[in-house]
């Protein structure tokens, strides 16, 4: 495992740790701290929070857990959002129209070419290799022919690459530093988060299993690339057709999908509905989308799995709800007289239920935003993309600030009834009680 | 000037609609700068006495006029400003915040009334100083004596400078010297400060120090 594979491990792991003892630590001092407190509402909130530190403590750590989770899982839906927008509405892909696991022949290649509003048309297979060593250690292989290289050079960047073994030029439009790999049949270009992850090196050669083209396969690390966009991801291994083509089809040439680059994207409708007219009756019937309705073709897949997460997001809110709920009503519980004390000396009943309102929120608004805030950036800084199927994971700021709103509303909803009775209660009462 | 006059008074308490009539026509002045100890056997109405005329509590019948001011007119909001300005209250069980330091307890009155928070702290430690607790301000309740947290508690209710202080057995949980202490000082802000003082009190001791003795039985003034 590589060094920096292990602290991406650490640093969660230490995260996890730091956070609780961070709060154990505030607790220890706060008495000291607290003494120096000028007094006001504000203040009278903290002091309040600080009674029963531990208790406090794990509500409020059981805040930042939920809304980690709730936060997580909007990261799932967010960056099923994002696997979309990868798509660009100047791109297009044609694949079989019966389902995508069947090929298309690359005879249309050249026939959707000439379609008018066509620029360029490239491959791309499915390879569905594994690691040998750990098959879990999963990332998506694809075989590409240049024309898909050029396509795609405006969302990738060359940033290593080996030398050729013979200066010779590039097809136009190609990065000129991925001469190297362009000559050689087993090359690899592979993205910089995989490279990082595996522990590889330029010129490495590596191997993976097939499990559609049966076989142990090799290649060489030729070029690194890095997304010019974190949604287009960095783990992925791109090589070339023509060796699959030659050793998984027995030079068959059967494609997986086109990817279509026109010239004009407010005429990519127009250009598809040519491209499919072409083939409808033959064989092989195509279906093309723009590039972003093919992958929310993919997101589809997943079916009903967003809205499970959304159910489970919910749950979470509603647990958290009956935590921070049920701490206020015994913290109230407890103080009765201390209420029946604030309305003798003069405080009125609505200065009491707004007390009593601002813990409740500070509890799970400060376990809110720890928890929202950790999600972002560890899930982010993670770089746990799905092995490859979905650009790296991302908490977008929405998710966040929705996850912090919610957990504001909590707090107000959980703190509303112990407020109310706390604001209601007769001064009479709240002194003779002694519990 | 009488500084509570009440007329008439009659308390009534519903316990499962049960009525439970706890004061029957108390009519009673107490003078502005007096010092009246309430006596009575448990259950004789003391407490509810005073807690009617400190207003944390509404009579069933009869008027009460705390320092001109009748009682019964004000709303739950002014009756609150009211006690803020006019009442200071001292608890048999002190009732201090334990999350507060001395210094603290004593400026929580003083969030009810505008002034800066530099002015609230020096209006609270000269109260604390008052009470010879001028070497505790930054003690919580918890770092205390019970006759320091009962003079902390004294203090918390003279630091608005209130007209009337309502004490509820003061001395209950004292032992002797810090009682005595206790009663001192309350003899000493009745003298110096003129403060009217009403303190319900089992203990003969602490009511000798008072200038007069009312006693209540069932709920009725015994003549003197």
């Amino acid at each position: 495992m590589s060094p920096d594979a292990v602290l991406r491990m650490l640093v969660p792991l230490a995260a996890v740790v730091a956070v609780p003892l961070g709060l154990w630590l505030v607790a220890r001092l706060s008495d000291a701290v607290q003494a120096r407190f000028t007094l006001s509402p504000l203040t009278m909130v903290f002091m309040n929070l600080s009674r029963n530190k531990v208790r406090t403590l794990l509500t409020t750590l059981s805040v930042t857990v939920a809304l980690f989770l709730f936060c997580t899982l909007g990261g799932v839906l967010d960056t099923l959002d994002a696997s979309i927008e990868v798509g660009s509405r100047s791109r297009l892909v044609t694949r079989n129209a019966i389902s995508l696991v069947f090929p298309v022949p690359f005879a249309y290649r050249d026939r959707i070419a000439a379609v008018p509003g066509v620029r360029e048309v490239g491959i791309q297979n499915w390879f569905g290799g594994q690691d040998p060593v750990n098959p879990r250690n999963f990332y998506a292989q694809f075989a590409v022919d240049e024309r898909f290289l050029r396509i795609y050079r405006r969302e990738m960047d060359i940033v290593e690459a080996t030398q050729p073994q013979a200066a010779r030029p590039v097809p136009e439009g190609v990065d000129p530093r991925l001469a190297g790999y362009l000559e050689d049949r087993t090359g690899a270009i592979v993205g910089r988060a995989l490279m990082t992850k595996m522990g590889w090196r330029l010129g490495q050669r590596v191997t993976v299993n097939g499990t559609i083209y049966p076989g142990t396969w090799e290649f060489t690390i030729r070029a690194v690339y890095a997304a010019r966009q974190r949604s287009f991801g960095e783990e992925v291994l791109y090589f070339p057709f023509d060796y699959l083509d030659q050793r998984g089809m027995a030079g068959s040439k059967q494609v997986g999908i086109y990817v279509i680059d026109v010239d004009d994207p407010a005429r990519s409708a127009a250009v598809a509905r040519a491209v499919d007219a072409l083939f409808e009756n033959s064989s092989a019937a195509t279906r093309t989308e723009s590039e972003q309705a093919f992958q929310a073709g993919f997101v589809s897949m997943y079916g009903n799995v967003p809205f499970v997460l959304r159910v489970i997001g919910l749950a979470i809110v509603f647990a958290i709800l009956l935590i921070a709920a049920n701490t206020m009503v015994m913290s109230i519980r407890e103080r009765t007289t201390e209420f029946g004390v604030l309305k003798t000396l003069g405080f009125r009943d609505g200065t009491v239920f707004g007390l009593v309102l601002a813990e409740a929120a500070v509890i799970t608004l400060g376990g809110g935003v720890l928890g929202a805030l950790l999600a972002k950036f560890l899930i982010e800084w993670s770089g746990f993309n799905f092995g490859g199927f979905l650009p790296p994971m991302s908490v977008y700021w929405t998710t966040v600030i929705a996850g912090i709103a919610i957990s504001f509303a909590v707090g107000a909803v959980s703190g509303l009834i112990p407020a109310w009775q706390a604001s209601r209660l007769r001064i009479v009462d709240a002194l003779r009680r002694v519990d | 000037m009488s500084a509570v006059e009440i007329r008439d008074l009659t308390k009534v308490y519903h316990r499962d609609q049960v009525e439970v009539p706890v004061l029957n026509g108390v009519t009673l002045d107490i003078a502005a700068g007096d010092y009246v100890a309430l006596m009575g056997p448990s259950g004789s109405g003391k407490t509810t006495l005073l807690n009617l005329i400190g207003g944390i509590d509404r009579p069933t019948s009869g008027s009460l006029r705390v320092s001109g001011t009748d009682l019964g007119a004000l709303d739950a909001a002014s009756l609150a400003e009211f006690r803020a300005r006019h009442i200071g209250f001292i608890f048999q069980l002190y009732n201090l915040i334990p999350v507060m330091t001395a210094l603290q307890n004593v400026e929580l009155p003083l969030l009810l009334v505008k002034m800066s928070g530099r002015e609230r702290r020096e209006r609270a430690t000269t109260a604390l100083e008052l009470v010879g607790l001028g070497d505790r301000l930054g003690h919580y309740p918890r770092q205390l004596s019970g006759g320091q947290e009962q003079r902390v508690a004294i203090a918390r209710a003279v630091v608005t400078d209130p007209d009337l202080l309502l004490a509820d057995e003061p001395t209950g949980d004292l032992d002797r010297k810090s009682a005595g202490e206790v009663l001192d000082l309350l003899e000493r802000l009745n003298r110096e400060f003129g403060k009217t003082i009403v303190m319900v009190t089992h203990d003969p001791h602490a009511a000798e120090r008072a200038h007069r003795v009312v006693h209540l039985e069932k709920g009725e003034l015994l003549k003197a």
